[in-house]
C-alpha cells in the first residue's frame, strides 16, 4: 500500500498544535510561574557559591597538600602547579560565579527574553583568549618537564638501578667497579638470594649490592633505570614530585637531585595485581658520610656472604 | 514489506558486508505528490545503504589500520626478536592476481549491467563470486605452506601478524562472498542498479584493495 | 473534494497505514522490536540495571576503604581481599564506562530522540538497531558472568594494562578465565557499537526531513551524530586490540609480552612485545570513549538550556564548530594518559600541548552556555537544574584537566586521587547530569506521563551536593600523593594519615547513593501514576514536541513534518507565543544565525 503525503496536511495540523501546547493546563501560565520562582534559583546561586568560598579556602589555606619538595624540579612543578592553579582558579571563580548570577538575575519573573542568536566578537574572542592562556600554560610547562626528560642525567650522576615485580622494588648499586654485571632471566630466583638474575659469571656483577630500599647522598645527582621483571609497576616519590612506570622490556632513566635529608615514602602507581597495596619502599637521603658508611657496610655483608 | 527485507540481509551479514535493496521503496512508479524523502515515503532511500556501507568500510578500515600500526611499532622494537618470515608463500601472488581478476570481473557484471544485458551479469558476476572462493582456497595453501615451513601462529610475531593479517581479511572477504552470491540469487526484477550491487561491488573492491595493501606491506616491510 | 476534505482523507489514510505497520503480538512489539523507540527504552532499562550495579559494587569499595577490617555482607570471608577488591575495582569501571556511560546517553536517548528530532519514522537500518542492542546485551550478561567463574573477575582494571591482562592466571586471581570472558564481553561490545554507529551515521546524514539541513539540527542531534563518528572509528580499534591480547592469552603470541618476563620465578614464552604497544592502541579508543560519553550530555544541556531560557542558544554554529573540534581533537590527544609511561618524552610534550588545545571547545561550549542563560526568562525545571548542575561540574571537572594535561605537574598527580576526582566529575557525572537531565525532560514523551517535579527537585539537590561532597575532597586526597586502585591504606603511614578524608567521602557517597531511590521512586511511580503528559509540556521547538506522548509507531503518524527554521527560536520578536516549532511554515524562515 502505497503511503505518500504531501507536506500539506501539517501545515494547518502544526500550527493547531503550537497553539494546542501553549494552551494545555500541564504547560499553561500557572506552571510557568512554578518554574519561575525565586527558591531553586536562590538555592543554586547559594551552593554556587559555597562551592567557591570552600574551594577557595581549602586550595589556598586548607591542611591537606602536597609536603614540601625537595628537588629543585620539584620546585619548579610547583610554580607551574601554583600558575595552573590561579589561573583555572580564577576561571572557575568566574564561572561559577558568574553561573549563579545568571540564575538569580535571570529567573524569570516578570521580562521576557531577549532574543538573541549570539555574537560572533565575544566568540572570537574567548577562543583567542582561551587559546594563548592554555598554550602560553602549556609552553610555560616545557620547563620543568624538559629539566627531568629531556635532558640527560650529567656524567657524574650516580646510577642506581630499579627493578620491580609483583610486588617488592630491589635497588642496585654498581658496587666499587662502577660497573653493573649481567643478569640472566633464567636465574631470576628471590627465594635463593638472587632476586634480579645475576650472573656469576660476570666478574662485574660479583660487586653488585642489591637492597630494598634506596639509600642516596644528599646534593648528588640519582641516575635512576627503572625495570620491571613481570607486570607494568611504577615509581612514586611524591616530595620529588616525579613518577614513573617501570615497563618490562624497557630501562626508563629518571634523575634527581634531593637537596634534603630524610626518609620518604615510595610507592607504586600503577595497577600491578593484588599486592598493588602492599609495594612499599623507602629513600632515604643521607649525608655523603652516611652514604660512604652505608655502602662501607653493604660491601662487608657482601664479603660475608662470600660474594656471589 | 520489502525494505524489510533489505534489512534482514543488512542485518545478517552484520554490517561489514552490509547490502541492501533499498532501491525497492524510492524508485516505484507511484510519484505521488513528488515530494522527496522521507515525507514522500516513509521508507528507507537507497543512498542511506551507501552511506552505511562506506561507514562500516570506514570501521573496517580503522580495524586494519590498528594492526597495521601496531605491526611497524611491533617489529621496530629495540627488543623485538623480529625474525622475518623464511620466505613469503608463493601462492600469494597467484591469489592476488585471482582477487584483482575478480574485481575486473564484478566491474564487468556492472558494466553488462548497465547495458541492459542481465545474463551476461549473472554470468561475470558469477565469475567474481567463483574467483572469491578461489582467492579464499588459496589463502588457505599459503597457511598451510607457511605452517609445513615451521612458522605458526605464535612461533613469531612475523608468522603472528601473517595468519592475523590474512585470517581478518578472510574474514571480511568472506562476508563478501555471501553478499555476492546474495545478489545473485536476487530475481531479475528486483535487481538495481542503485543499491544491492552497488554496495556489495564497493565492499568486494574495498576489500581488494586492503589486500593489495597488506600484501605489500607484508612484503616490503619484512 | 475540496483540499481541506482531501488533506483529512490522506492524513486519515496515514494513520491506518501507521496502525497497519506497526507489528503485532507482546514478543515483535516490546522483545524483539526494530523501533527505535523500543530499543531505545531498552537500551535505558540495561543501563538502568547496569548503574544499579556499578553503584553497589562502588559502595562496597567504598566500605572497604574507609574501614578496612569491616565485615561486608555477600564478601566470602566477610573481610574483603585486596584481589576481592581489585577485582570490583575493575568491574566497577568496566560496567559504568561500557554499559552506563556509552549505553545510556547514545544508545537509549540517541536512538530514541535522533530519529525523531530529525523527522525521520525510524533509523535507517532497524534491523541492524535491534541486532545491536542484543548484542550489547549479550555482552552485558557475558561481563557480569566474569564474577562468577572460578577465580572471579579480572582485577587488572577497565584499562587491562599487559603484560598483566596478558599472562593468565599465574600474574593474580581473576586473570585466568575472568580476563578472558572480560576480553570476549568488550570484543562483543565493539561490535554492537560499531553496528550502532553506522546506523546513527547513515540516519543522520540521509533521514532528515525535508528542510532539516544540517545546521538546523538541534544541538542534541549533532552530539549524537559527531559521537557516533568517535564510535565508529574509536571502538574499530578497541576491537583490534582485544584480538590481539586475546591471542596473547590464548594462542601464545607475543603483541604485548616482552622477552624475559618472569612472573613468580617461572619465565614466560613470549618474546619481543611491547606493553607501550596496548597502551596506546587502548588509549586511541579510550580518549575518543570520554567525549562519547560526555558529547550527548553537552548536547542535552545546549538543548535544555536554550529551551528553559527561552532563549535561542547562544552561538549555535560555534557550538557546533565546538562539538566537531572536540571530535577531532579526542582523536590526538590519548598520549595524556601516557605521559610517565616510558613514551618519548618529546612526544609527550606534543600530547600536551594538543591536550591543552581541546580545552578551547570545551570553554567555548561553557561560555556560550552562560550566554544563553544570559538574558533569558529562566524557568527552573527539575530538567533545567540539572542542566544547570551539568555546568557546573562541567567547569569544575574540565579545570582540573589543565593540571593534568601537563606533564610536569602530571608528574606528581597521575594515578592519584587527583585524577580519579577529575575524571569521575567530566566523565561520570556530569555524563550522569547529562542522562538525568534528558529523563526529566523527555519522560512525558517516552512514556506519556509527566514526572514528579517536587521529587525530582529533591533528588537534584541531593545529588548536586552529593556529587560535589564525594569527589572534591578527592583532589585534596591526591595532592597530597594518595593513590588509586588500593585495596586498603594501612601499609603507607602518610596515606593513611589520609583516612579522614576517605570516611568522609564514604559517608558521602553513601548518603549520595541512598539519595538515588528518589529518582527511582519517582521514575516507577510517574511510570504508573504520573500527570497524563500533553504534547508538549515544556512549549519546546524541536520536532519530538509536534508528535503523540509517547509518539505513535512511525513516529508522525504519517504525517511526517517538513522543517522551516532552526532548532531554537525562543522568543521571536513579534510572534504571539514564545516559542516557534521548527515545522510551522509561518513567521521567519530562517536557519539558526549566527
Amino acid at each position: 500500500m502505497a503511503h505518500r503525503f504531501s507536506a500539506g496536511p501539517h501545515t494547518s495540523d502544526s500550527q493547531s498544535r503550537q497553539k494546542g501546547a501553549a494552551s494545555t493546563p500541564a504547560a499553561g501560565n500557572g506552571k510557568n510561574e512554578q518554574w519561575g520562582g525565586a527558591v531553586a534559583p536562590g538555592m543554586l546561586a547559594v551552593a554556587l557559591t559555597g562551592l567557591v568560598g570552600a574551594a577557595v579556602y581549602f586550595f589556598v589555606w586548607g591542611k591537606w597538600g602536597p609536603p614540601a619538595a625537595i628537588t629543585p624540579v620539584g620546585k619548579e612543578v610547583d610554580r607551574q602547579y601554583q600558575l595552573t592553579l590561579a589561573i583555572t582558579g580564577a576561571i572557575f571563580i568566574l564561572a561559577q560565579l558568574g553561573l549563579a548570577f545568571a540564575v538569580l538575575r535571570y529567573r524569570g519573573s516578570g521580562r521576557g527574553a531577549h532574543y538573541s542568536h549570539g555574537n560572533n566578537k565575544l566568540e572570537f574572542l574567548w577562543t583567542f583568549a582561551t587559546t594563548v592562556i592554555f598554550l602560553g600554560l602549556g609552553l610555560l610547562g616545557y620547563k620543568a618537564w624538559g629539566a627531568v626528560r629531556l635532558t640527560p642525567a650529567s656524567p657524574g650522576a650516580i646510577p642506581i638501578e630499579v627493578t620491580t615485580s609483583q610486588f617488592v622494588y630491589n635497588f642496585r648499586y654498581t658496587g666499587p667497579d662502577g660497573r653493573f654485571g649481567m643478569t640472566d632471566p633464567k636465574l631470576i630466583s628471590p627465594s635463593t638470594g638472587n632476586p634480579l638474575g645475576l650472573d656469576p659469571n660476570d666478574p662485574a656483577g660479583r660487586d653488585d649490592i642489591v637492597v630494598p630500599t634506596l639509600t642516596v647522598p644528599v646534593g648528588r645527582e640519582i641516575d635512576l633505570l627503572i625495570r620491571s621483571q613481570d607486570v607494568i609497576h611504577s615509581v612514586f616519590v611524591r616530595e620529588l614530585r616525579l613518577q614513573q612506570d617501570a615497563v618490562p622490556g624497557l630501562t626508563v632513566p629518571l634523575h634527581f637531585t634531593a637537596d634534603k635529608i630524610g626518609t620518604y615514602d615510595i610507592v607504586c602507581t600503577q595497577l600491578c595485581g593484588l599486592g598493588h597495596s602492599r609495594m612499599h619502599s623507602y629513600l632515604n637521603v643521607v649525608s655523603e658520610s652516611d652514604y660512604e658508611s652505608f655502602l662501607k657496610r653493604q660491601e662487608q655483608l657482601l664479603r660475608q656472604a662470600g660474594g656471589r | 514489506m520489502r525494505t524489510d527485507e533489505a534489512q534482514i540481509a543488512v542485518g545478517a551479514l552484520a554490517g561489514g558486508a552490509g547490502n541492501g535493496e533499498g532501491a525497492s521503496g524510492g524508485n516505484g512508479p507511484d510519484g505521488g505528490d513528488g515530494m522527496q524523502w522521507p515525507a514522500a515515503s516513509g521508507s528507507v532511500p537507497p543512498r542511506a545503504y551507501v552511506t552505511g556501507v562506506t561507514m562500516g568500510l570506514g570501521a573496517v578500515l580503522m580495524f586494519f589500520m590498528a594492526l597495521v600500526s601496531a605491526y611497524i611499532v611491533r617489529k621496530g622494537m629495540p627488543n623485538s626478536g623480529w625474525i622475518a618470515l623464511p620466505a613469503m608463500p608463493r601462492i600469494l601472488w597467484l591469489n592476488t592476481l585471482v582477487l584483482i581478476a575478480s574485481s575486473v570481473a564484478l566491474a564487468q557484471a556492472r558494466g553488462r549491467f548497465r547495458a541492459g544485458d542481465s545474463r551476461e551479469f549473472r554470468r561475470w558476476w558469477g565469475a567474481a563470486t567463483i574467483l572469491g572462493l578461489f582467492f579464499l582456497a588459496g589463502q588457505i595453501i599459503a597457511w598451510r605452506e607457511l605452517a609445513s615451513s615451521g612458522v605458526y601462529l605464535a612461533t613469531n610475531a612475523s608468522g603472528s601478524f601473517f595468519y592475523l593479517f590474512t585470517a581478518a581479511h578472510g574474514l571480511h572477504l568472506a562476508g563478501g562472498l555471501i553478499a555476492l552470491v546474495w545478489v545473485l540469487r536476487l530475481p531479475t526484477r528486483r535487481l538495481t542498479l542503485g543499491t544491492a550491487t552497488e554496495v556489495a561491488a564497493m565492499f568486494w573492491h574495498f576489500m581488494d584493495g586492503l589486500w593489495v595493501f597488506l600484501f605489500l606491506l607484508l612484503m616490503l616491510v619484512r | 473534494m475540496s483540499a481541506e476534505a482531501e488533506v483529512s482523507a490522506r492524513t486519515q489514510a496515514a494513520r491506518q497505514h501507521a496502525a497497519a505497520g506497526a507489528p503485532r503480538g507482546f514478543v515483535r512489539k516490546y522483545i524483539f522490536s526494530t523501533d527505535h523507540k523500543v530499543i531505545g527504552i531498552q537500551y535505558y532499562a540495561l543501563a538502568l540495571a547496569a548503574v544499579l550495579v556499578g553503584v553497589v559494587l562502588s559502595i562496597f569499595m567504598r566500605l572497604h576503604l574507609a574501614w578496612p577490617a569491616l565485615h561486608l555482607p555477600f564478601v566470602s570471608g566477610g573481610v574483603m581481599t585486596p584481589e576481592q577488591y581489585e577485582a570490583l575495582l575493575t568491574m566497577h569501571g568496566t560496567i559504568m564506562v561500557f554499559f552506563v556511560l556509552t549505553t545510556a546517553p547514545q544508545g537509549a536517548f540517541g536512538n530514541y530522540f535522533l530519529p525523531i528530532q530529525i523527522g525521520a519514522p525510524d533509523m535507517a537500518f532497524p534491523r541492524l538497531n535491534m541486532l545491536s542492542f542484543w548484542i550489547t546485551l549479550v555482552s552485558f550478561l557475558c561481563m557480569i558472568s566474569a564474577f562468577f567463574v572460578p577465580g572471579g573477575a579480572p582485577l587488572s582494571g577497565w584499562t587491562a594494562y599487559a603484560p598483566l591482562s596478558a599472562l593468565g592466571q599465574v600474574t593474580g586471581p581473576g586473570e585466568g578465565l575472568g580476563q578472558t570472558i572480560w576480553l570476549v564481553s568488550i570484543g562483543v561490545f565493539c561490535i554492537a557499537m560499531l553496528l550502532g554507529a553506522l546506523n546513527f551515521i547513515s540516519t543522520t546524514i540521509d533521514m532528515r526531513a525535508p528542510g532539516m539541513s544540517l545546521f538546523r539540527m538541534p544541538l542534541t542531534v549533532w552530539a549524537w551524530f559527531v559521537t557516533a563518528i568517535l564510535s565508529l572509528l574509536s571502538f574499530a580499534v578497541l576491537l583490534a586490540a582485544v584480538v590481539m591480547l586475546l591471542l596473547d592469552r590464548t594462542a601464545g603470541t607475543s603483541f604485548f609480552v616482552p622477552a624475559a618476563t618472569v612472573v613468580s620465578e617461572q619465565l614466560q614464552r613470549h618474546s619481543g612485545g611491547s606493553p607501550l604497544l596496548w597502551e596506546h592502541l587502548f588509549w586511541f579508543f579510550g580518549h575518543p570513549e570520554v567525549y562519547i560519553a560526555i558529547l550527548p550530555g553537552m548536547g542535552v544541556t545546549s538543548h535544555l538550556l536554550s529551551t528553559f531560557s527561552r532563549k535561542p542558544v547562544f552561538g549555535y554554529k560555534a557550538m557546533v564548530w565546538a562539538i566537531c573540534a572536540i571530535g577531532l581533537l579526542g582523536f590526538l590527544v590519548w598520549g595524556h594518559h601516557m605521559f610517565v609511561s616510558g613514551m618519548s618524552p618529546y612526544s609527550a610534550f606534543a600530547f600536551s600541548l594538543l591536550t591543552l588545545s581541546i580545552g578551547v571547545p570545551s570553554a567555548i561550549k561553557t561560555f556560550n552556555w552562560l550566554g544563553t542563560l544570559w538574558g533569558g526568562k529562566l524557568q527552573f525545571t527539575t530538567a533545567m537544574l540539572f542542566a544547570l548542575g551539568f555546568v557546573s561540574i562541567f567547569v569544575t571537572g574540565g579545570l582540573s584537566g589543565l593540571f593534568l594535561a601537563q606533564p610536569a605537574v602530571d608528574s606528581m598527580l597521575h594515578a592519584t586521587y587527583y585524577v580519579v576526582a577529575h575524571f569521575h566529575l567530566i566523565m561520570g557525572v556530569a555524563a550522569l547530569f547529562g542522562i538525568f537531565a534528558a529523563t526529566y525532560f523527555w519522560f512525558p514523551k517516552m512514556f506519556g506521563r509527566m514526572m514528579n517535579e517536587r521529587l525530582g527537585k529533591l533528588h537534584f539537590w541531593c545529588t548536586f551536593v552529593g556529587a560535589y561532597l564525594i569527589f572534591f575532597p578527592m583532589h585534596f586526597v591526591g595532592l597530597a600523593g594518595g593513590i588509586r586502585r588500593y585495596a586498603d591504606f594501612t601499609a603507607v603511614d602518610y596515606l593513611w594519615r589520609l583516612q579522614p578524608l576517605q570516611r568522609f567521602i564514604t559517608w558521602a557517597a553513601f548518603a549520595t547513593a541512598a539519595a538515588q531511590i528518589f529518582f527511582l521512586w519517582n521514575f516507577f511511580w510517574s511510570l504508573r501514576r504520573g500527570e497524563k503528559a500533553p504534547r508538549n509540556p515544556w512549549r519546546a521547538t524541536t520536532l519530538e514536541w509536534i508528535t503523540a506522548s509517547p509518539p505513535p509507531h512511525d513516529n508522525f503518524a504519517g504525517n511526517y513534518p517538513r522543517v522551516y527554521r532552526g532548532p531554537y527560536e525562543f522568543s521571536v520578536p513579534g510572534t504571539a507565543e514564545d516559542f516557534l516549532m521548527q515545522d510551522v511554515p509561518t513567521g521567519p524562515e530562517k536557519g539558526a544565525r549566527e
